[in-house]
């Protein structure tokens, strides 16, 4: 590592260490001729004797690592002690921001990449200071080249790898027989421009392929299967699926929501911080690239189990404790800042995710109904980008993402991972809010860059843009890099001309970058130049239509499907070891680290109750001005995916929509989004557990009659270990569903409310534990059937709804990880209140009644005086006998299972949420 | 009196990072005062806009990314560019109040506690930002914010630099000089000193505070409320500094 003399004629560095913490420094380096009055005035900005201790140029020792950003990764701390200088009239040219960790003992480089710094974003030194990342002075611009498509299969293969295109060979002739049709050879930037266009993660190409099947016949693809369901459902409330940044819902007269999922696991597997923060900066964008003002972030987790032992990690993996530790703070670094509420999600941990961790990351947004509708980009129009600066951060990221993961993958993708910017990001929200009338097509810059945006953007129409006009981070960028760049918090907007001057104005006042590239054409074909020198001519026509269709073969899954019950000698204990497992404890610890009350609209909360420590089901947003809101629900069971993925995607459409009818969403105007994590698609087996996942999906939609608006898949989420052992991840789907809520003051929330009150189970209970957390606690690895659908559940929920309607329901809580068992402990933890339940009519065995996952069930408290029309609500709605009374709350603080078992709730309240608080 | 009087005009001002604004504009709204959102580079263009209000507020959030620690910049820019205004503004004995990073703001430009005192807001003792719910009994007679407030607020916090330092002498002059607004009296969630959620300046006009009011001021923000609870709303404290501005 490259080390400086602290001593260089105008470096000056401040260390500074927090009086409480003092094991890791921050460094502040400061380039600049600064005299000793300027360092004590700096120092009174940087320093605050209170808190902190700083001494000028101290040392670095061997027992010290100091740690410090590469050029180029984002460094917002940096540009602020710049800011404060100029505030104090003080002269500097450049500054950076890093951290001094002192070790304990001598530690080779290995084990510092595994516990204290990231090659992918940063450098280190011991015994002396490392060189400041300092943004790249380089001036030299790597002019476009030309690069020639060789005639042979083999040739074009090889060119694929080396470039890191991603393409397949049906692809890369496709794109040869376009350049020898207009006699010429694709520049660097056309090339890179195809390859991100037509990646898995841009174009969904597995998604959009047909599929072949064993005995040969082809089928709909399966974004057509899901597009298809959408149509035959019908909603009236569906303005826009599968269409655009996000889907988009109308639920009342007054206001649109624009709903959008998004992945980000590759970038947060090498990079957790930055990975996930930039993951959560993207579907933000998405959602004002969809022309709505975001209002709550939702993030569901899959990570390595904690505390995973070190040599129990393929090499060139990160410990799991260090993706949990980043990815979380990476998302809550996010939403905090820029100020929304994250709120519904979930956390799952399973061996299967140690070298591929998930992270799926959501965004709601909200607009006035009546606003018109965007109909350009027009011929004439500007094309406006605006936001963050652009750099080399996050090259080639699309094509990145869609590729499988190896040993060098941390090593090598160094530049496809970026830090967020979040307070950049806000001001491009606010610039949007104000000027929402001003342009005529919008999209932000997610991967692939200003290549797909301009690109998407230019479809049909076609756009004449100059690179040269793109600010810039630092000089020396090729005009490819430029155009195919992912540096984040970046948009591009069509404005008409005469609206140019007032989009520019608002700009100004909110203290956002603009800058105006070019215009949209209206001849159909994407030019890009660089100081007027085209390197960039393509067909918008080839770009979007060119791509040869995929040909999937896909091998079903034939799933057992037999009721059975594993063994449990000692249910009491087995509830209590449910209750600490990872999967079912208190996610406490994550969920206080997100702020989910910014805003004021949070009606239900991720953790709910007497002591605010119960989980919730359904999260519920209402501005506080108003008197209805949303509810919000996530379905997510990789444990069925592995075993049955068509029944595990029924059953998590189910999961999300049966969360948000518990908390008092419509059952009848449920939108669903879905989110799926694969392994490899060129696997037949793999891509047919896909199929009929999907097919799961599409038949859950219509017995619900709740259409898919938006969907986002992440393929090829395996890691490829230097032993040549292959790690694919369980089919993992998430599912949100949304609904409105009509009346917010009636909300329903999981904990018990008044000794005395009824218990109700809805839905029906059989011997179920394929996947469960009772097999997967007691090592049963018996082939059993995972839950099955439940025709009933849609009626049963819609009776419900009309109890919940009016005001019949204290409380409602559903059975899924850990059976209804889990269910009742939740309500008697949240609640403080204890329950004797009586299983006889749930089911005759005790560890099915108790354990089983069935699904469509739900626990109601209902007041004794209301039993008898909550019934009657059931059996309006056409689902008579379908539930159950399973006993009353108590006062006595004891959870009583029958004669079979009792439990203080103390006990319970203590097993769920350990030392989480 | 004119209906501009009955509803004082507040100032709430948006750093870059700022996110809790709009939730402050509701509240003020709501409690009877005309809220106005404006840039902090508006009214450093124009510091006449201080002049025309009665009352300001500093929102919560995270000015300038709280790089170099919560509100250091905002500070900065404040007490280098409109020290002269912002202590006119107190002068004419008009109410000021800052929330969370608004608080921290205040502190760097020693409006809080005033008096040349030092204080200083750290690191959660915990190391982690937290969103949680906390009561706040409110201590001071001497602040026009809290003075006639008896009963606790309910409120949230969402913060990972809370934590109220000073040294022993500073707090006794704190004590005994009623500048201790407010105290978490449910478990302290950062380490504060003294419990201490609030101070105010030496005239009582100026407060600043780690918790969130302004995200209880309708029944149903109440994480209790599905329970039937109610009260314990933050609109008291908005209306306290209200009814001073409206005496101007």
């Amino acid at each position: 590592m490259a080390a400086a003399d602290a001593s260089t004629s105008g470096r000056h560095r401040l260390t500074l260490r927090a009086h409480h913490s003092r094991a890791v420094a921050t460094t502040i380096t400061i380039e600049g001729e600064l005299t000793a009055p300027d360092r004590s005035r700096l120092e009174s900005v940087l320093v605050d004797p209170l808190l902190e201790a700083a001494e000028w140029n101290e040392p670095v020792t061997q027992q010290q690592l100091d740690v410090g950003l590469i050029p180029g990764v984002t460094d917002t701390e940096a540009a602020q002690v710049i800011h404060a200088a100029s505030l104090l009239g003080i002269a500097v040219i450049d500054a950076a921001v890093g951290r001094l960790v002192d070790l304990e003992y001598g530690l080779d480089d290995h084990e510092i990449r595994r516990r204290y710094a990231n090659a992918v974003i940063e450098r280190w030194a011991t015994g002396s200071t490392v060189e400041p990342g300092y943004a790249l002075r380089e001036t030299a611009v790597q002019p476009t080249e030309f690069i020639d498509l060789a005639n042979d299969d083999e040739g074009l293969m090889q060119l694929s790898q080396q470039r890191g295109l991603a393409l397949d060979l049906a692809e890369l002739h496709a794109i040869r027989d376009h350049f020898d049709s207009v006699g010429r050879t694709p520049t660097d930037a056309e090339l890179e421009t195809l390859a991100q266009t037509w990646s898995e993660h841009c174009a969904h190409k597995s998604f959009r392929a047909d599929i072949v099947f064993a005995d040969g016949s082809v089928g709909e693809s399966l974004l057509d299967q899901l597009r298809r369901s959408t149509d035959e459902i019908a909603a009236p409330f569906v303005v826009s699926a599968f269409d655009g940044n996000a889907g988009i819902v109308q639920f009342n007269a007054l206001r649109t929501y624009a709903l959008k999922c998004e992945t980000h696991n590759h970038p947060s597997a090498i990079e957790p911080f930055g990975g996930a923060n930039t993951g959560v900066g993207g579907v933000i964008r998405d959602i004002l690239g969809a022309a709505h003002q975001p209002i709550a972030c939702t993030d569901i987790l899959c990570f390595g189990p904690p505390s995973t032992p070190d040599e129990h990690l393929p090499d060139g993996v990160l410990s799991p404790d260090r993706i949990i530790e980043g990815v979380i703070a990476g998302i809550a670094d996010y939403g905090n800042k820029i100020g929304l509420p994250t709120v519904a999600g979930s956390v799952l941990y399973d061996p299967a995710y140690i070298s591929n961790p998930l992270v799926f990351a959501g965004c709601i947004g909200v607009a006035p109904a009546d606003r018109p509708k965007l109909t350009g980009p027009h011929p004439g129009d500007r094309v406006i980008m605006f936001g963050g600066r652009t750099g080399r951060d996050g090259i080639r990221g699309a094509t990145f993402s869609s590729m499988e993961m190896d040993a060098t993958t941390g090593d090598v993708a160094g530049a496809s991972v970026q830090i967020g910017d979040p307070i950049t990001e806000k001001l491009v929200s606010d610039l949007l809010a104000d000027a929402w009338n001003l342009y005529s097509a919008i999209t932000d810059c997610g991967a692939g860059g200003l290549s797909s945006a301009v690109g998407e953007l230019a479809d049909g129409v076609g756009a004449d843009i100059e690179l040269y006009r793109v600010p810039l981070k630092y000089a020396g960028l090729a005009p490819w890099e430029i155009w195919l760049s992912e540096a984040q918090e970046r948009m591009v907007v069509a404005v008409a001309p005469h609206q140019l001057a007032a989009f520019e104005s608002l700009a100004q006042h909110h203290g956002v970058e603009l800058s105006d590239l070019g215009s949209f054409t209206g001849n159909g074909q994407l030019v890009v130049r660089h100081h007027g020198a085209k390197v960039v001519d393509l067909p918008t026509n080839f770009l979007h239509k060119g791509r040869p269709r995929r040909h999937l073969r896909a091998t079903l899954p034939r799933p057992a499907r037999e009721e059975s019950t594993p063994a449990c000698n000692n249910p009491r204990d087995t509830l209590l070891s449910l209750l600490r497992h990872p999967n079912i404890a208190s996610k406490a610890a994550v969920v206080r680290r997100y702020d989910h009350e910014v805003l004021g609209a949070t009606v239900i909360r991720p953790l709910t109750g007497a002591s605010n420590d119960g989980p919730a089901d359904g999260i519920v947003l209402a501005n506080p001005a108003h008197d209805d809101g949303i509810a919000i629900g996530i379905g997510v069971n990789p444990w069925f995916g592995l075993r049955d993925p068509e029944y595990m995607a029924w059953a998590v459409v189910d999961e999300a929509i049966r969360n948000v009818v518990v908390a008092g969403g419509d059952p009848a105007l449920v939108a669903l989004m879905d989110n799926f994590s694969w392994g490899n698609p060129t696997r037949d087996t793999t891509f047919g557990d896909l199929v009929v996942a999907v097919r799961g999906c599409c038949d859950a939609a219509r017995a619900y009659g709740a259409p898919f608006v938006s969907g986002k898949d992440s393929l090829n989420n395996e890691y490829l270990a230097a032993d040549g052992q292959r790690h694919a991840i369980p089919p993992t789907l998430v599912i949100t569903a949304v609904a409105p809520v009509v009346n917010v003051d009636r909300v329903v929330t999981p904990d018990l409310k008044a000794i005395g009150n009824v218990l109700v189970l809805l839905g029906h209970t059989r011997s179920e534990f394929g996947g469960s957390h009772l097999s997967m606690i007691s090592g049963d690895t018996a082939p059993r059937g995972v839950p099955a659908p439940d025709p009933m559940s849609p009626r049963l929920y819609r009776g419900l709804h009309a109890a919940i309607h009016d005001g019949l329901v204290a409380s409602a809580h559903d059975c899924s990880e850990g059976g209804l068992a889990i269910a009742i402990a939740e309500m008697a933890i949240a609640g403080r209140l204890g329950a004797n339940i009586d299983l006889g009519g749930v089911h005759d065995e005790i560890v099915t009644a108790l354990f089983s996952e069935s699904t469509g069930r739900i626990i109601c408290e209902v007041k004794p005086a209301h039993l008898d029309a909550f019934i009657a609500k059931l059996d309006d709605a056409g689902a008579p006998k379908c539930s159950v009374v399973i006993g009353h709350v108590t006062g006595m603080a004891t959870l009583s299972i029958g004669t079979h078992f009792d439990i203080d709730v103390e006990q319970l309240v203590h097993a769920f949420n350990g030392t989480s608080r | 009196m004119t209906l501009s009087m009955n509803r004082p005009r507040a100032l709430i001002v948006r750093a870059p990072g700022t996110n809790r604004d709009g939730d402050a504009a509701f509240a003020l709204e709501k409690a009877g005062a005309d809220a106005h959102v404006v840039l902090l580079s508006e009214v450093l263009a124009d510091p006449s806009l201080l002049h025309r209000a009665q009352l300001l507020l500093l929102p919560g959030g995270f000015s300038f990314a709280d790089a170099l620690g919560g509100g250091r910049l905002f500070g900065l820019e404040m007490s280098t560019r409109l020290s002269d205004e912002l202590a006119a503004f107190v002068a004419c004995g008009k109410p000021v109040i800052g929330i969370c990073n608004g608080f921290q703001a205040l502190v760097r430009t020693g409006l809080l506690p005033g008096n040349n005192l030092s204080v200083a807001l750290g690191a959660n003792d915990h190391g982690r930002f937290v969103c949680d719910w906390v009561r706040l009994q409110p201590v001071s007679n001497k602040c026009v914010w809290t003075a006639q407030l008896d009963a606790e607020i309910e409120c949230p916090i969402a913060h990972g630099e809370g934590r109220f330092v000073c040294n022993d002498a500073t707090l006794a002059i704190l004590q005994s000089a009623d500048q201790i607004a407010l105290r978490y009296t449910s478990p302290n969630p950062n380490g504060s000193i003294d419990d201490i959620a609030g101070i105010c300046d030496t005239t009582g006009l100026v407060l600043g505070l780690m918790p969130h009011p302004e995200n209880h001021v309708v029944a149903r923000q109440n994480p209790q409320f599905a329970r039937g609870h109610r009260g314990g709303r933050g609109l008291g404290l908005f209306e306290a500094g209200i009814r001073h501005a409206r005496q101007l």
